[in-house]
């Protein structure tokens, strides 16, 4: 099969070739099927997207750590939602709202799968493109159209939607439930459909990709773990995304055309209003989106731990400990994230003995991410470590699961999770296990690939002080906060001055909002970097700058559409051999030689 | 200082670690681009393991200092959330352990196996016997975490005992409203089609069943020590919470499905004062899921009391029928109205 399909590979090449010459600027830069530019596009506008969310945390924080002062630059930049200097409470909402939708969408959906399934499923399977280059563009524009939207949402008259990320009904179906339930919301909801539609034309393609257009000898058995990772990101986004879709599209018909699938029993206080809808179930939204909103997060960090493995295993030069329990512990994730859902809903009035079920099968999930994070360890032991900045971002990112997957085990365990539920203590788990977990794993994909992007190395003092600077930011926010969660402090507070059980951490959240302000202002050294280098950065000489094995660095430097201009190598190996028989790395597509001991 | 000041001033700092940063690339070109790896290796790799002793001194200092300001020195305020509190110490120290014994793997390898001029890397793919082991010993771990959680879970989440009193709290935008079933010890019925705020009757008690006539509604939520309470959970409009951090416990409160949940408090609001010596400590509610502007403001207060001190503040609480139907009032028979003070509703803000 694969001989077919190299031979196919290599016609369309030759088409490539022939047109490569021509293409114009839009072609090339904008409407462009290049997987390798479409990745590109992908992570600008993911950084763009990052910029912007970073920015209403700053905002936000600002609120939760000076709540009684006033900053008058606010009223210059935000107008009347920030009248007399002091951000209004619907603002307040409509921030954290779409700081979350933003970060976990826009950025590290789009931006860190996007890009790197983009980037690296053809060049490391050995593929001239994805299987439909035109789908692949489409998916960047629905992207792109989803972006528009809700850009744009940010600027109605009534504010921008202010429901939470997780748009629970009726708040979020009721239009006098707050302001933000007005058009806000309804441009919400048309964006995050555009993006699922984008989604899903992705992963389709992705899923084809590994399956179908493999270069010969890359058997599955052979693919480096970043691609098994992007595979299973891609199913589960495939079969979970379009639940969140059905999900969303009721909720609009709540909305605009008076149907109760959500709704019962409401007497709007505003208006002092009787609605008349019966029957509906608000909890039956939260299954539907849940049943998204779990994977979603494994979605966010399987592209980190894949492309975490590889960067740990080429920069410690030793193989990955462990290969197939990597992937066996992935599809194990992979089948229980579909299967946990419920554990968002422990205090919803679950019937206990259902809840039972989500308690087991939650907590079993540690068992695989525990197996993930020995074998990094096992990895790292007695290797001959490099510390690039990938490298220290690829070691960051382990630091960082740990610290937020133990968290989990208090969290997945009903009967603690009822005291700790929607308090900080959620919100130090998620952001330090998901938010700055998959952060660093994108960051080190960042460091890593970026010379294969762009043909240059980024600065690597800059990368540096980018990294520690980071995780000791990562950590003096997000570690007092499991504090605050211990003393019940509730999440999507606008303030907490008033409470006689939480007023005690005025300082503290003065504390955590200084430090993140300064992190939020460490991340534009990454882009400065980033930016700077794409442009005027160290050229690379060497195809292969760190030594690795995977296929992407037999591709000449700067590759046309096509990848190889030659024909496709042949893969005779896994992509770990490195130290085997006292040699640094033999890549993948180096054979077999007679007297080389028996593969792993 | 002027923002935009502090901005310009970033912006200079941003500079100049710019201009150090490209100037150590020009120098490693010089030295040769060996040479400075090395020597970046050696620095990150000493910055690992200072990472790992600052970070974990940096652990303890943040425990000694943010556990006191917790709820878990004063102890559960609830009988059931001692158990709670046990099952949380024992996760504490399973999870510590091994975030102690897995960090300090990560960066003391990452030291000790620093690239090094002759080194060379173990090849080391697999072994069955160290998977089993990583697999097994964790599944054992948390299947006993699985255990111990399950039994408190069926425990909270079962059935009140049988002496327990019924209060039934009620979730709006912003603020909760309490119910008593009154000496018939039956909550009367009542329908969201009969809201009607004008008239007195802010839950839409159905006046036709006369279990309403004597259903308190006061203004704050008055336990008795220990005395197990049953409460029935509602909403009018949005998903709230009711949420009791000081009872280790919390229940959405679903507009047209009621939850329930149940509880016994162990001191007194008066009791908490004196052993935290903290005389505005208050039993707090609150709202856990986000339910519009005000949110941060729906704060409720419940007061634990001794079982004569609720009797007499039940005993002064007017029933809500009596604000509906003014004329059926005992107390206006005699002279004109004078509204009771702390019949209706809590805060009923807008």
């Amino acid at each position: 099969m694969s001989h077919e399909v190299a031979l196919n590979m290599h016609d369309v090449a030759h088409e490539g070739g022939h047109h490569h010459h021509e293409e114009s600027f839009v072609s090339k830069y904008i409407f462009s099927m290049d997987h390798k530019m479409i990745s590109k596009q992908f992570i600008i506008t993911g950084i763009v997207w990052a910029i912007i969310g970073g920015l209403f945390s700053v905002l936000f924080r600002l609120q939760l750590g000076f709540p009684d002062t006033s900053f008058p630059w606010l009223e210059d930049i935000l107008g009347k939602w920030a009248e007399g200097g002091k951000i209004k409470q619907e603002f307040y909402y409509a921030l954290v709202t779409m700081h979350g939708t933003v970060l976990v969408f826009f950025v590290l959906t789009a931006g860190l799968s996007g890009t790197f399934s983009n980037l690296l499923i053809p060049l490391q399977v050995g593929a001239r493109d994805m299987a439909s280059p035109l789908m692949n563009m489409l998916s960047y524009w629905f992207f792109f159209a989803a972006s528009i939207v809700m850009i744009s949402s940010l600027f109605v008259q009534t504010g921008p939607f202010s429901g939470g990320w997780t748009a629970y009904p009726p708040l979020s179906a009721v239009h006098e439930m707050s302001p933000g339930s007005k058009h806000g919301a309804d441009l919400w909801m048309v964006s995050l459909a555009l993006f699922v539609v984008s989604q899903l034309l992705a992963g389709v393609n992705y899923v084809v990709t590994v399956l179908n257009l493999r270069t010969k000898g890359m058997s599955m058995a052979r693919m480096p773990l970043t691609i098994w990772a992007l595979f299973f990101t891609a199913v589960l986004g495939l079969l979970s995304f379009p639940v969140l879709l059905s999900g969303f599209i009721l909720l609009i018909f709540d909305r605009n055309i008076g149907t109760s699938f959500y709704l019962s029993d409401i007497f709007v206080q505003a208006t002092q209003e009787i609605l008349p809808n019966e029957g509906g179930s608000a909890i039956l939204y939260q299954h539907l989106f849940w049943f998204l909103g779990h994977p979603e997060v494994y979605i966010i960090l399987l592209p980190a731990m894949g492309m975490s493995s590889e960067i740990i295993s080429t920069n410690a030069r030793k193989p990955i400990f462990g290969y197939m329990a990597m992937i066996m512990s992935m599809f194990a994730i992979v089948v229980l994230a579909f299967l946990v859902w419920a554990h968002h809903m422990f205090v919803s009035g679950l019937n206990p003995f259902l809840g039972s079920f989500f308690v087991l099968l939650t907590l079993l999930i540690a068992v695989p991410s525990a197996i993930k994070v020995f074998n990094w360890l096992t990895t790292i032991w007695r290797g001959n470590i490099r510390f690039t900045p990938a490298m220290l971002f690829a070691l960051g990112f382990v630091s960082l699961f740990i610290s937020g997957g133990l968290t989990g085990i208090f969290l997945g365990n009903s009967a603690l999770d009822i005291h700790l539920h929607d308090t900080y203590f959620v919100i130090a788990h998620f952001h330090i296990v998901m938010g700055v977990a998959s952060f660093f794993g994108m960051f080190a994909g960042i460091y890593h690939w970026f010379p294969k992007m762009f043909g240059r190395f980024m600065n690597p003092t800059l990368g540096y002080i980018h990294f520690w600077g980071t995780i000791v930011c990562a950590y003096l926010i997000f570690w007092p906060m499991h504090y605050e969660g211990l003393a019940g402090m509730p999440r999507r507070y606008y303030d907490y001055s008033q409470w006689a059980s939480f007023k005690q951490f005025g300082s503290l959240n003065q504390f955590i909002t200084i430090v993140s302000i300064v992190s939020f202002f460490l991340q534009f050294l990454f882009v400065f970097n980033f930016f700077h280098s794409m442009f005027k950065g160290r050229k690379l000489t060497n195809p292969n700058p760190w030594n690795s094995n995977t296929l992407e660095w037999t591709t000449p430097i700067d590759c046309g559409h096509g990848n190889w201009p030659g024909e496709i190598p042949e893969v005779h190996r896994w992509a770990y051999d490195y130290g085997k028989d006292g040699v640094d790395f033999i890549p993948q597509n180096v054979p077999v030689g007679e007297n080389e001991s028996e593969a792993h | 200082m002027n923002i935009w000041m502090l901005l310009a001033m970033i912006f200079m700092i941003f500079l100049v670690i710019f201009q150090i940063a490209k100037a150590s690339e020009y120098v490693s070109v010089l030295k040769g681009e060996k040479k400075s790896r090395e020597q970046a290796n050696s620095i990150n790799a000493v910055l690992m393991i200072v990472f790992l002793v600052v970070g974990l001194i940096g652990a303890y200092y943040c425990h000694k200092h943010l556990t006191p300001m917790t709820l878990f020195p004063q102890g559960s305020a609830s009988e059931e959330g001692k158990e709670i509190d046990k099952m949380f110490i024992i996760t504490l120290v399973l999870t510590g352990i091994i975030f102690v014994a897995t960090q300090i793997c990560l960066f003391v390898f990452s030291y000790l196996y620093r690239e090094k001029e002759g080194r060379k890397s173990f090849y080391f793919p697999h072994n069955n016997t160290l998977e089993l082991i990583w697999t097994i010993v964790p599944a054992i771990a948390l299947t006993v975490l699985v255990v111990f959680g399950l039994r408190h879970w069926y425990k909270i989440t079962g059935d009140a005992p049988a002496n327990s009193m019924v209060v039934e709290i009620t979730g709006q935008q912003f603020g909760w409203i309490y119910r008593y079933p009154g000496n018939d010890k039956v909550l009367g019925k009542r329908s969201f089609k009969l809201i009607n705020a004008a008239e007195s009757n802010v839950l839409g008690q159905d006046w036709a069943d006369s279990h309403n006539n004597d259903d308190l509604m006061p203004s704050k939520m008055y336990l008795v020590k220990g005395v197990p309470v049953k409460l029935i959970i509602g909403s009018k409009d949005v998903i709230h919470d009711v949420g009791l951090p000081h009872f280790r416990l919390k229940m959405d409160a679903v507009p047209g499905i009621p939850t329930t949940l149940w509880f016994t408090p162990n001191r007194t609001t008066a009791e908490m004062r004196a052993e935290t010596k903290n005389e505005e400590f208050e039993y707090e509610i609150v709202c856990d899921q986000l339910c519009g502007n005000s949110h941060y403001a729906m704060r409720g207060v419940i007061e634990v009391v001794t079982q004569e001190e609720f009797d007499k503040i039940m005993s002064e609480v007017k029933p809500n029928y009596f604000a509906a139907f003014p004329d059926k009032d005992p107390a206006n028979a005699k002279k004109e109205a004078a509204p009771a003070a702390d019949s209706v509703v809590a805060k009923a803000t807008k």
